[in-house]
């Protein structure tokens, strides 16, 4: 069987424990290829998925540090090199002033780029996506968890995934088209 | 399955509630629109649509003639506008402190207050950008001086006045709440495609899903993201409120030059707010019928959050007087007889007036019966709101009625522009607040959920810990 036909099988479960355990068992079956869906964050799955990605914290102290670079220069390059301005005789390049909007802009800079790099490595904004193929699937942003074993998991058959899954105590178990 | 009262005596979240319902209480506000459709939704939007129509009079009018139709001259160069702006900024940080400091805090009873609280932020933000924009005169001109643009006159903004500090503190705020905000809401605007079943609600909502699917992985990246932006929210709001007070504590006004003011201006903030957000949530409360989902439990904790808040407060007026004292100058001492004397000075119930509204009243609080009695909890916020707004009034215009120079002191007194151009922006929050509750779902659904799997979570350990020390309890 063609494995290109399907985007994997997934399995629908009542609660998050039984998600967090079909996780668990998947992945002690030998599938790493997977991915959850739920309507709200479960502490400890991505965990159980051996899934980690540290990238945004970095990111997000990058942009922090451009800011206050870019604040601290923008105050500079304005007030003492390009327009040398002197104010009640203090010193031209008078840090102590500039501690605010340096400030400000770390803050700025490592918000907005916090945001984008979220929305970019998720691959949002994305109209679609084959697990909207599945009907019930509508549920896994209100109140049903979905587990789905996908085709390119090496270890990846459908009838074996489907048999597999069926052992793990879920509500129902659909193959995902593409 | 029995309700959670058996844990706790006043639960987060009442009755028997499962994902779904928790989806019918909040979510299905938005999708059912005919639930709009009555007098409960039309009378606030149409009253605070008329004082809209009042402030685009006004705002109109000052931009046909000049900001001389407004009271403030020389040497009370700044009045309503500033006292306008501070108060609604201040109202704003609640919604900060609630969504921000309080989820690094732990604290789980913010899950369904800060969606509310973040929105009121926002336009109370816009509220207080309309007065110092409108007080330049031409806000179009303006541009120039606030902002570092490259312009062909070849000047800069100069950097080391507050005022500049003030416009990238609150210009920064603004787009870091808003960004917050719509985070916040991108797997809710998904949860209202899915259960929408309008065509066009469906298109919009997933359009402003970006496609949200809820991902395990996308979660991961998300909490992060959502966690750090809170933890640079938090030192942010306090930044913003102090850099407002600098724009007064940095100059050499009497009664403006205090170090106490950052301190004392963030509490002022947070009182004020946690005030707004509770006559806010009473009546969409009622209207809606969450009751069970914002119970008495948070009027009670944002009542003593109130209270703490309001000592903060008193502390700060108690050095106000000391320092006006211990200044040991003229000026500062004719200040506070300025402020103060009641017999004698025409302002003077102004500050009395505060004093009832923000230390008397507000400690009814510390009886519980008033912290879970909607009378008590609207009187005393009520109270704070308005002490809050004549807390600026006497800070800012009270202050430079009285100048060093005897000669130049001068009355102040407001116009009716200046009454309505802050009716006018009461009537914009209120609409915006409104507009808000209609279309985008007033509590945070996922974050509801969230701290529903904790509540069940933690009364299953709760039983299992109780079946232990049963058993386990012979030796």
């Amino acid at each position: 069987m063609a494995k290109a036909r399907y985007y994997g099988i997934a399995a629908q479960f009542e609660s998050p424990d039984d998600l967090m355990a079909a996780v668990r068992r998947s992945r002690e079956a030998g599938y790493s290829r997977m991915d959850a869906y739920t309507p709200f964050p479960i502490h400890g799955l991505t965990d159980e998925m051996r899934f980690r990605d540290e990238r945004v914290p970095l990111f997000m102290f990058l942009g922090g540090l451009i800011g206050a670079i870019s604040g601290f220069f923008l105050q500079t390059y304005t007030n003492a090199w390009d327009y040398p301005f002197n104010v009640g005789g203090k010193p031209l390049i008078g840090y102590p002033a500039w501690v605010p909007i340096t400030f400000e802009c770390t803050i700025l800079f490592s918000a907005l780029t916090g945001v984008l790099s979220m929305i970019i490595m998720n691959g949002l904004p994305q109209p679609y996506d084959p697990m909207f193929n599945i009907p019930s699937f509508a549920r896994a942003s209100q109140d049903r968890f979905f587990l789905c074993i996908e085709a390119r998991d090496p270890n990846f058959s459908p009838t074996e995934v489907t048999t597999f899954l069926e052992t793990l105590n879920p509500l129902t178990v659909e193959a995902v088209p593409r | 399955m029995s309700s959670y009262e058996d844990l706790d005596p006043l639960p987060l979240i009442l009755g028997d509630q499962t994902y779904s319902t928790i989806d019918e209480q909040i979510a299905d506000v938005v999708i059912d629109q005919k639930r709009h459709n009555k007098k409960t939704w039309f009378m606030p939007i149409g009253i605070a649509f008329l004082l809209v129509n009042v402030l685009l009079v006004t705002v109109g009018w000052l931009l046909y003639q000049g900001i001389g139709i407004w009271g403030n001259n020389i040497p009370t160069a700044w009045a309503f506008d500033i006292v306008n702006f501070v108060w609604w900024i201040g109202i704003g940080h609640a919604g900060t402190l609630i969504s921000a400091i309080l989820l690094l805090m732990r604290q789980q009873w913010r899950n369904s207050i800060n969606r509310f609280s973040e929105a009121m932020t926002i336009f109370a933000v816009m509220c207080a950008g309309m007065f110092p924009l409108l007080h330049t005169g031409r806000p179009w001109v303006a541009f120039y001086w606030l902002f570092p643009f490259p312009n062909i006159l070849g000047i800069w903004p100069q950097f080391k006045s507050p005022l500049m500090w003030d416009v990238f503190a609150v210009s920064t705020y603004f787009t870091v709440s808003l960004v917050f905000w719509y985070i916040g809401l991108i797997p809710d605007f998904a949860t209202l495609r899915d259960r929408s079943t309008n065509k066009y609600q469906k298109y919009i909502y997933a359009f402003l899903s970006l496609g949200w699917r809820g991902s395990a992985k996308h979660w991961h990246r998300y909490e992060q993201a959502y966690l750090l932006l809170a933890g640079l929210s938090t030192p942010l709001v306090l930044s913003v409120h102090s850099i407002v007070s600098f724009d007064f504590a940095v100059s050499v006004v009497p009664g403006w030059n205090i170090t106490v003011f950052p301190p004392y201006f963030v509490a002022g903030a947070v009182f004020a707010g946690f005030a707004m957000v509770i006559l806010l949530m009473i009546p969409v409360r009622k209207m809606y019928g969450l009751e069970n989902i914002v119970t008495m439990k948070h009027f009670d904790w944002m009542a003593k959050i109130t209270l703490a808040t309001g000592l903060i407060v008193a502390y700060g007026y108690t050095l106000e007087l000391f320092y006006g004292w211990y200044a040991g100058t003229k000026i500062e001492h004719e200040l506070l007889t300025w402020r103060m004397d009641f017999f004698h000075k025409p302002y003077s119930w102004a500050y009395w007036m505060l004093i009832l509204c923000n230390i008397i009243v507000p400690q009814a609080f510390w009886n519980k019966k008033c912290r879970q009695s909607y009378f008590w909890l609207i009187l005393v916020s009520l109270s704070v709101t308005v002490g809050m707004w004549l807390e600026r009034f006497v800070i800012i215009p009270m202050s430079l009625m009285n100048t060093y120079l005897p000669s130049s002191s001068r009355m102040y007194y407001p116009t009716i522009w200046d009454f309505s151009m802050f009716i006018g922006t009461i009537g914009f929050f209120i609409m915006m607040m409104w507009l808000f509750i209609r279309f985008l779902p007033a509590i945070n659904v996922f974050e509801v959920k969230d701290l529903l799997h904790k509540m069940h979570v933690q009364k299953r350990t709760h039983k299992e810990e109780a079946v232990a020390t049963t058993s386990g309890g012979t030796h």
